[in-house]
This record gives structure tokens, C-alpha cells and sequence, in this order.
């Protein structure tokens, strides 16, 4: 129980962490480094105390239930294996934090540094400890998007947002290879969750997708880990501070991808598929990685390329499928990270301390960092595999394994040579690394004069140095069980025999080892001239360059083929799109009516009532005189829209829909106001054009524009008509029909429907009410008309100016001349029509009305008030708050909702009962009238906000619009 | 009656398909008010015609459905006519700024060259 308990904090703690440290303010540096270091420590405590668990049940789990009706579970799972790695990333975690504390500035935001690396250590341990793969996949992603935020931690620096860009790309597109290549492996087994797949090797190896869910893998895993033909983004990602670079790019990150290559080991390793694509990539990230590498002028690039080298030498471990290249692999895993973190810290004290990485520029640092330099030394000799430390002994197991034949090929021949080529390099370029930078003469013209750094900045290196010191020459106490651990885990019964001793014997692999020493000497002596003033990359090959690659395959598919395409197929004109969309809702259409067939025997106009005939003839003539009329008469268009509104709102009532008949008439008339409103701000257009200067493409495309209404005109009669005589299907209409009464307590079903069996789509539609509503409003307050519509309407001000020229009248005087009769009617109106209101909503439970009828019907009220008495007189005596009673509406829905929950009921549940109140008798008391209410408020709210909103345009000062930006927008 | 509100249907349509083809931005809005008439009118013939038989219960007894009109698709539209009046108001108030930004009433902001 303890023990899941800790696998849970060590993914989650981080993450905690990250938040917080989010939150402190931004010149908090020792704060922040204290937390993330407090953070790192227990994470680094808790996987210390799963040792002895581990080591003896196998492997600790923790499943929770995520989404178990699709298979997936947040299960964690830390075997030896992923204990191991979780060691390795909290320990070097804790020195990159130590050592962070000390490099960064107090200039840059330091604790969203620290955020972003808790962040990104907590994604880490989520990939080691996931027991799960499409949890896996999630924290994968993770890292690509941590790795991408850290890379572009100086954002400020092209450079480094480059390097992030296209190492996010670049790891991105792995990562949706390996989500595509786990579900082809869920697909294979049945089953997400780790234990499953590596229990079903042979099943994976013997479908016929293997080969596909091994390329989607593979993709995943050597992108990450910076393998040819991917390797690219890793020296571009130098870009990011340099204990990023140490914590991501050497000791864990790229780590990921081999991490992933040994966990599938004992699934997808053993085949010629796997031999080939991995032992090819490995071999050339291996031996190209080490020859850039001793071209490099930029020490943290020559470091690059050599942590893409050593990768390789692992990647090449793991490709020959033999149990000891598996054991050499994951024993250089920790080795490398050893060495290549502390070099990283040395590469950034040098940097720190000179302000420059160029070798060209560093020389003979030793007089003044001696204690740096060896430690740098010693790691350095670590990486080119000195026997007594730590890198010697892999490499010696890397050679005897490459000596062994394991499947007769070309590849597996040229194993040993490639192996021997690419350790002479390596020895070439650690030295050079060292000669570089703290050999020679004293530099010259350094930015600034180097000192010894910090205590506290230099024992991180120290630790990892003995470290190195320690494994090299006691690994079989020191290192030795852990490993075994480790390597049980991945192989099982598999684990072969092997020995850690530094002394095998006078053997072949030891004289490949001396031999490359020597060579690599030789070859540095030869280049040593070249390299002091060469260019940056090795000859030739420094105009070939991944990047450059990348760039142009970026460049030409975001933008070149963008353009194109944008050019050829897309317009920002509206009416073509509008007409496309036309065009597929027709195609769509047509679709189930040719497939499913249309009654065309039962095409009649027997036993239509000639009233509804003549009504809708009616209704047709509006419709059409609406579209015919809308451009040049808007005020006739908009009065024939309203009479097709009637006859809409009629059909309603005779087939039986009060409801909607009511609401229809209600919404009919404050729509009217509403666009009669904004009629004053359009533009005049009284022009008619004369039919001859109509040209003959304009014909064509209104002819065109005619057949696509007439079109889509003819498909809607066709389908209307088509399900309307056919059979009702079996409905949910039965149940709510059935059940109004006795569950919903109300007569009128439509109403119970909506404060009750769909309250909850109902406050759905409130709030999208409620949000239009402030949106309007939001829009119109800053709201410039355009110049030609800032001018009072001409009636206004013929108006105005008689009300002017005669001394016994007031400026508005005509108007409420003759508004005098209707606005009487219109004030005495006014508690009729909140009576009306208060009728249609009480009874609306039981009859035809409710809260949406009576909120449109009691801003009515409030509309005609300002009609007939003007802005400012009603703003004078009434108080309309229509935002409050939009809050009220919306409140009181959640309340009333919520208060279900307190009864342990789920949401929106309601009760229903009478209550008997004196005089007026039995009245519904339901909970679902509360809802209603809440409805009636918001909806008047809102109709209210809108259509005052726009009235008030007519009382503001008004300004045009500034000329500027809409000239300027012209140009873009 | 099928056929004559199925005609409505299909002239309200078209019309206001006419009305979406054209330049000026209060042809559309007066497009969209006659669509939303029609797919109102559509929607609600999802639920079949019936005369006097308006979904409200006569009294508390056992409920035969075949008596009255469906109020499922009634319920769909009444709300779809309180969304239909707040998204023909939020067109009117985005056209009447778009004008007052770019001095022009056409769909595209600019008038055709």
C-alpha cells in the first residue's frame, strides 16, 4: 500500500511543483531552486525506498480506474528497469537543480525555469513508471511540449526559439508515430496495459502488422533519442540553457527513446525488420555523430554530437537482439549519463565564466579553473572509454558484442569496423574538447576574465566524476546488483551471464580499445592545425546540413504548398463559400432521398383545408416579395418578412403548437423592433440600377444563384413532403407524453419538456441567450457608426428645424405630436402587459405559455415604454437592470439545479406539488416553476439589454470611425 | 396540407438561399430570418400535422400519445425560436459595427472591385 502510494507522488509531486513554483514571483531565485531541489529529494527518497519492493516482488503497481470502458487505466508500474532510470533522472535531477541555482542569471524569470523543469521531470518518471502505454504515449508528449518550453526558454534568442520549433516538430510527429504504432500493439494483444504486451512477444512478432506497429515504434523512439535520419534537432536544441541541456539532452530526454527501444526489447527485438532499421540507424548516428562531433568549434555542440554517437552506440546494443548487447545497452544508459551530464555542467561553468563556447576563442583555462579542468578531464576520458572508469568497461562489452556474429549480413559484418572507426573518433574528439579549451597558451580577448565558479556549482560535477571514478573500478560493488536488477526485469529468464570486472584478459576487444585510443591520438594530431581556425562542421559536410533540410521542407509545405492551395482552392470572399456549403447540403440531401426513394404516387393537394391554402399562398407571396424587395426597399422587406412570420406563427397554432404559435408572435415583434432599430445605420440606397447597365456576367450569376435557391427550395419541399406522410417512427415522444403528469407534474408537455425532462439543454440555451446578450451589448459600446449615418435621419431633422423656426414649439415637439394617441396606448399598455406576462408564466406548467413567452412578452412592455415616451424619459422614472436580471436568471437556474444535489438527487432533478393558496386556488408549486423562472428572467433580461443597447446608439454622441486602420488594412 | 406546408417550406427556403447569395449584409440577415422560418416549420413537421390535438394534457388519467401532437419537436422549437431572435440580433449589431469599421455594407467588409 505504501508503495503504490509513493509511485502516485512521484509522478504527481513534480507536477505539484510545477504549479507552484508558477506561482512565485518572478525574482524569487533561491526560493524556487529550494523547491524544485525539496521536490526533486523526496521524489529521489521515494524511489530509493522502492528498492528492496522491487528488487524483491519483481514489480510495484497502482491502477486506477481511468476510462475502463475503453481499456485504459492510470496504472503505474516500476520494475527494476524503470527503477533504475527513476534513479537516474531525480539523482541528476538534484544536481541540475543545484547547479541551475548558480547558472542562471537573476535577470531571467527563474522560477518558470523551474516550473517547466519539474514539469518536465514528473513527464519523465510518468514514461519510466507508466504501466500503461497510451498513459505512456500522454507523458511522452509531455516531454516534447516541456522540452519545446525549456529549448525556448530565452525566447528572446532566434535561435533558441528555431531549435524548440523544430525540436518539438521533429519529436512531435515521433510522438504521433508511437501513439499509432501502441494502438496498432493494442490492437495486436487486446490490451494497453504493459504486463499484457510483454507477456505477448511472439504474438506482435508473428502478425502481419508487425512490420507497420515496428516502423510507428521506431519512428517514436529514435526521434527522441536523436538517431539518424532524425538527429538533427539535438544540436539545434544547444540552444537552450546549458542545465537543460545536461538534464534533457544528454542525461534523460533523448534517454527516452532508448528507454522505449529496451522496454519493447523482449517484444519487437529478435527479426530481421528490427536488425536492419535499428542496427542501421544506430551504426550511422554512431559513427557519423563522432566525426561531426570532432568538428565542432561550439563545445556544447561537440557535445551534442557526441551524446548523438554515444545514443547510437546504444541503439546499435539493442539492434543485435543477443541478451548481452541488451545488458551492455542499459548498463551505457547510466554510464553515459554519468559522464555526459558532468561534461554538460563543465561545458556551462566555461561558458559562464569566458562568455564564449567557441574553442577557436578558449585556450589554456587550466591555470585558471585547475579544479574544473580535471574534473572535466576525467569525464572527458569517461566518454572516450579510458580503462578505470566507467565508460571503458561498456565499451569493452559494445566491442566484444559487435565481434560476435548474430545474423549473418553485411550489417553484422561491418559491425566491429564501424565499432572501431567510431571509438577512434570519439577518442579524437574528447580530446580535443580538453586540448581545446584548457590547454595552450593563455586566451585572448575573452568577454570576460574566468574564474574558479562556485563551490556549490562545481560538486555536482565532482559527485558525477566519482561517480564515474567509483563504477570504473569496483563496478561489481558498486553498480553491480542494481544492474542486475535492472536487466532481469527486461530479459527474464533471458538474463545471460556476464561479468562486470575490468579485467577479462588479453583479448580482442581490449586491443580495439587500445588501438582507438591511439588512433584517435594520431588522428588528432593531424587535425589539430585545421581545427584551430576550420569553420564550423566537418569538410564537405557542413553544407549538408539536416537543418537546412528542415527548414526547406518546413518553408515549402507551411507556406509554399499552403499558399498554393490557399491561391487555388480557398477565396476570402463569402458568397462562394456560402454557395459551396449550399451546393454540399444539396448533394447531402439528395443523397437519402434517391437511396431511400420519394412517394411521388402520393403527391396531392387532396384534402387541404382552401383556408390554409390561401393562407400560405399568402405566406409564399411574402416570402418571395421579401427576398425580391430586400435590397432596395429594406423597410418593405422587412414588413413582408413579418407577414411570413404570421403565417409561420398560424401554421403553428393549427397544427396544434400553442407554445410555439404564442412564442413565435411574441418573438415576431421584437424582432421587427429590433431591425427597425438598425435600419437607421445603414447606408441609403435609393439608386435603382437600370436594367441595361446590368451586364452579362451579373446576369449569369444571378441566373446561376436563382437555380441554386430554386434548387435547394424544391429539395426541402421534396423531403418535407417525403417524411411528413410517412409512418411516425416508435418515439421518446410515448414517455414524456405518458410521464408529464406523474413524474413532471404539469399538464403542458412541451413546457415539462423544458423546465423539466431537458432542463438541463434548456440552461444550456439560456446561457447562450444570456452570452449573445452581453456580446451585443459589448459590441455596441464603442460603437462608431459610418460617417455617412452620423447625421440625424432627414425626417428628424426637417423635424427639428420647423420645431426650431416657430418660437412657440420645443425641439421635439412634432414627434410627440404625433406619437400622441399611441404612446396613450402604449403607457396604459403597460401594467396590461405585465399582467399578460404573469398570466402566460403561471400557467404555462399546465397550458400553453411559460417562462420564454412571458420574459419576451414583459420586455415588450418595457420596448413599447420606450417607444412611446422616448429614452431618457423612461430611463428617468424606471430602473432597468437587464444584466442583473440576466445573473438573476442564470443563478436561480444552477440554484434550483444544484438544490437536487443537496437531496441526493442528480442535477436538476425536480418535485412537484399543489399548494392551495386563498382565493386564487390549487397552484402548481413544482421546483421546475423556480427553473421557469429563471428562464423568464433571462430571457427578459436579455431582450431588453439587446434592444436597448441599440437604442441608445440614437442618444450618444457619436463619432465616426478613425481612418486609419481600416485604410491600412487594406495593404496586408 | 402536407403539400401546401411542404411548398411553404420549400419557397421560405429558397427565398432566404436567394437572399444568402447576394452582396449586401441586410439581405442576409433577412435571408437568415426566412431560413430559420422554414427550418422551424421543418423541424416541426419532423412530428407529423395533427389538427386539435395540441400536446396538453386533459387531465390526470392514463395518457393515450396518438391523441396528441408530438411535443418533442415542439420543444426543440421553441427554443430554436427565442436562439433564432438572439443570433438575428448579434447579425444585426456584428453588420451595423462591420459598416461602421470598413464604410461598407457589403458581406466582405470592402466593395467588389
Amino acid at each position: 500500500m505504501m508503495d503504490d502510494t509513493s509511485l502516485i507522488l512521484m509522478v504527481g509531486l513534480p507536477f505539484a511543483g510545477s504549479i507552484l513554483a508558477a506561482a512565485l514571483p518572478t525574482s524569487s531565485r533561491t526560493a524556487a531552486a529550494a523547491l524544485a531541489g525539496a521536490v526533486t529529494l523526496v521524489c529521489l527518497v521515494l524511489a530509493i525506498a522502492l528498492y528492496s519492493p522491487v528488487a524483491s516482488l519483481g514489480a510495484v503497481r497502482n491502477e486506477i480506474d481511468w476510462i475502463p470502458a475503453l481499456g485504459l487505466n492510470f496504472s503505474l508500474r516500476m520494475d527494476g528497469f524503470a527503477w533504475m532510470f527513476a534513479m537516474l533522472i531525480t539523482s541528476i535531477a538534484l544536481l541540475v537543480v543545484l547547479y541551475a541555482r548558480y547558472y542562471m542569471s537573476p535577470e531571467d524569470p527563474v522560477p518558470r525555469f523551474f516550473s517547466f523543469f519539474l514539469a518536465f521531470m514528473g513527464s519523465m518518471l510518468g514514461i519510466v513508471l507508466s504501466g500503461n502505454l497510451i498513459l505512456l504515449v500522454v507523458f511522452w508528449e509531455m516531454t516534447s511540449i516541456f522540452s519545446f518550453l525549456l529549448i525556448g526558454y530565452w525566447h528572446h534568442n532566434a535561435g533558441a526559439r528555431d531549435g524548440a520549433r523544430m525540436a518539438l516538430t521533429i519529436t512531435g510527429i515521433g510522438g504521433l508515430g508511437l501513439l499509432t504504432g501502441v494502438l496498432l500493439i493494442g490492437h495486436i494483444v487486446g490490451s494497453y496495459e504493459l504486463d499484457a504486451v510483454l507477456a505477448s512477444g511472439d504474438l506482435i512478432r508473428e502478425h502481419p502488422l508487425y512490420v507497420p506497429t515496428l516502423c510507428f515504434i521506431l519512428l517514436g523512439a529514435l526521434t527522441k533519442s536523436a538517431q539518424f535520419p532524425f538527429h538533427f534537432w539535438l544540436p539545434n536544441a544547444m540552444a537552450a540553457p546549458t542545465p537543460v541541456s545536461a538534464f534533457l539532452h544528454s542525461a534523460t530526454m533523448v534517454k527516452a527513446g532508448v528507454f522505449l527501444l529496451a522496454r519493447f526489447w523482449p517484444v519487437l527485438a529478435g527479426t530481421e525488420e528490427w536488425f536492419w532499421i535499428v542496427g542501421l540507424s544506430g551504426m550511422m548516428s554512431f559513427v557519423l555523430g563522432a566525426y561531426f562531433a570532432i568538428f565542432q568549434q561550439d563545445i556544447k555542440g561537440l557535445l551534442a554530437y557526441s551524446t548523438i554517437s554515444h545514443l547510437g552506440l546504444i541503439t546499435m546494443l539493442l539492434s543485435l537482439g543477443s541478451p548481452l548487447g541488451a545488458v551492455a545497452a542499459i548498463f551505457h544508459m547510466m554510464n553515459h549519463a554519468t559522464f555526459k551530464a558532468s561534461l554538460f555542467m563543465a561545458a556551462g561553468i566555461i561558458d559562464h565564466e569566458t562568455g564564449t563556447r567557441d574553442m577557436r576563442k578558449l585556450s589554456g583555462l587550466f591555470r585558471f579553473m585547475p579544479f574544473t579542468a580535471t574534473l572535466a578531464m576525467v569525464a572527458s576520458a569517461a566518454m572516450a572509454g579510458v580503462p578505470l572508469l566507467n565508460g571503458f568497461l561498456s565499451k569493452e562489452m559494445f566491442f566484444a558484442e559487435t565481434i560476435e556474429t548474430h545474423v549473418s549480413s553485411i550489417l553484422d559484418t561491418a559491425a566491429p569496423y564501424a565499432a572501431f572507426v567510431g571509438s577512434a573518433f570519439a577518442v579524437a574528439y574528447s580530446i580535443r574538447f580538453i586540448h581545446g579549451t584548457f590547454f595552450g597558451p593563455p586566451p585572448t580577448d575573452l568577454p570576460s576574465t574566468p574564474h574558479e565558479p562556485p563551490f556549490w556549482m562545481r560538486f555536482p560535477i565532482l559527485l558525477l566524476v566519482l561517480a564515474c571514478l567509483v563504477v570504473g573500478t569496483l563496478p561489481g560493488y558498486t553498480i553491480g546488483p542494481y544492474l542486475h536488477t535492472a536487466v532481469t526485469s527486461v530479459l527474464g529468464n533471458r538474463t545471460p551471464e556476464y561479468s562486470l570486472a575490468i579485467w577479462h584478459g588479453f583479448n580482442l576487444p581490449l586491443i580495439m580499445s587500445l588501438g582507438a585510443l591511439a588512433v584517435g591520438l594520431v588522428l588528432f594530431a593531424f587535425l589539430k592545425n585545421y581545427l584551430a581556425t576550420s569553420e564550423e562542421g566537418p569538410p564537405y559536410f557542413r553544407r549538408l546540413k539536416g537543418q537546412r533540410i528542415f527548414e526547406r521542407a518546413m518553408v515549402t509545405m507551411s507556406w509554399r504548398w499552403a499558399r498554393f492551395l490557399e491561391g487555388h482552392l480557398g477565396t476570402r470572399r463569402l458568397q462562394p463559400q456560402l454557395r459551396l456549403l449550399v451546393l454540399v447540403a444539396l448533394i447531402a440531401a439528395a443523397w437519402p432521398l434517391t437511396v431511400l426513394g420519394f412517394n411521388h404516387d402520393k403527391l396531392t393537394l387532396a384534402g387541404a383545408d382552401p383556408a390554409f391554402v390561401v393562407l400560405w399562398a399568402i405566406g409564399i407571396t411574402c416570402a418571395i416579395g421579401a427576398a425580391w424587395q430586400a435590397k432596395f426597399h429594406r423597410l418593405v422587406a422587412l414588413v413582408l418578412l413579418g407577414g411570413a412570420g404570421l403565417v409561420t406563427c398560424i401554421t403553428f397554432l393549427w397544427f396544434s403548437a400553442p407554445d410555439l404559435a404564442v412564442t413565435q408572435l411574441l418573438v415576431e415583434v421584437v424582432t421587427t423592433v429590433l431591425i427597425l432599430l438598425g435600419l437607421r445605420w445603414l447606408p441609403q440606397r435609393s439608386k435603382e440600377i437600370v436594367a441595361s447597365e446590368v451586364t452579362l456576367s451579373a446576369k449569369l450569376r444571378r441566373y446561376r444563384d436563382l437555380a441554386f435557391a430554386a434548387a435547394a427550395g424544391t429539395g426541402m419541399t421534396l423531403i418535407a413532403y417525403a417524411i411528413m406522410t410517412r409512418a411516425t417512427p416508435e418515439t421518446i415522444s410515448n414517455y414524456f407524453l405518458e410521464k408529464a403528469y406523474t413524474e413532471g407534474g404539469g399538464r403542458n408537455v412541451v413546457n415539462v419538456i423544458l423546465v423539466d425532462f431537458r432542463s438541463f439543454d434548456t440552461m444550456g440555451e439560456m446561457t447562450v441567450l444570456g452570452v449573445v446578450a452581453l456580446t451585443v451589448y459589448a459590441l455596441l459600446r464603442r460603437f462608431r457608426p459610418a460617417e455617412d449615418s452620423v447625421e440625424s435621419p432627414e425626417q428628424q431633422r426637417i423635424q427639428n428645424a420647423d420645431d426650431d423656426a416657430r418660437p412657440d414649439r420645443k425641439l421635439g415637439d412634432t414627434v410627440s405630436d404625433y406619437l400622441l394617441v399611441p404612446a396613450v396606448i402604449m403607457q396604459w399598455l403597460f401594467p396590461v402587459i405585465i399582467v399578460f406576462a404573469a398570466y402566460l408564466f403561471m400557467r404555462g406548467h399546465d397550458l400553453p405559455g411559460g417562462g420564454f413567452a412571458a420574459g419576451i412578452a414583459m420586455a415588450a412592455a418595457f420596448i413599447l415604454q420606450y417607444m412611446a415616451a422616448g429614452t431618457v424619459w423612461v430611463e428617468d422614472r424606471l430602473r432597468v437592470l437587464p444584466v442583473r436580471w440576466i445573473g438573476i436568471g442564470l443563478l436561480l437556474a444552477v440554484v434550483v439545479g444544484s438544490g437536487s444535489w443537496v437531496l441526493g438527487y442528480p442535477f436538476l432533478t425536480t418535485h412537484s406539488q399543489y399548494i392551495e393558496l386563498p382565493w386564487i386556488g390549487a397552484v402548481p408549486a413544482a421546483t421546475a416553476l423556480l427553473f421557469d423562472f429563471g428562464v423568464f428572467s433571462l430571457v427578459l433580461g436579455a431582450t431588453t439589454l439587446m434592444l436597448i443597447a441599440l437604442a441608445h446608439q440614437s442618444i450618444r454622441r457619436l463619432r465616426a470611425p478613425r481612418p486609419s486602420p481600416s485604410t491600412s488594412g487594406e495593404a496586408s | 396540407m402536407e403539400l401546401v406546408l411542404s411548398i411553404g417550406i420549400g419557397v421560405l427556403i429558397g427565398s432566404g438561399v436567394w437572399l444568402l447569395f447576394r452582396p449586401r449584409t441586410y439581405q442576409l440577415i433577412i435571408g437568415l430570418s426566412l431560413i430559420a422560418y422554414g427550418v422551424n416549420l421543418f423541424i416541426f413537421s419532423m412530428g407529423r400535422l395533427k389538427v386539435a390535438a395540441p400536446p396538453v394534457l386533459a387531465s390526470g388519467g392514463p395518457v393515450n400519445p396518438a391523441d396528441y401532437a408530438d411535443p418533442i419537436p415542439q420543444a426543440l422549437v421553441l427554443t430554436a425560436i427565442v436562439i433564432g431572435f438572439a443570433t438575428a440580433a448579434l447579425f444585426l449589431v456584428v453588420l451595423l459595427v462591420s459598416r461602421g469599421l470598413t464604410g461598407s455594407d457589403h458581406v466582405d467588409g470592402r466593395e467588389p472591385n
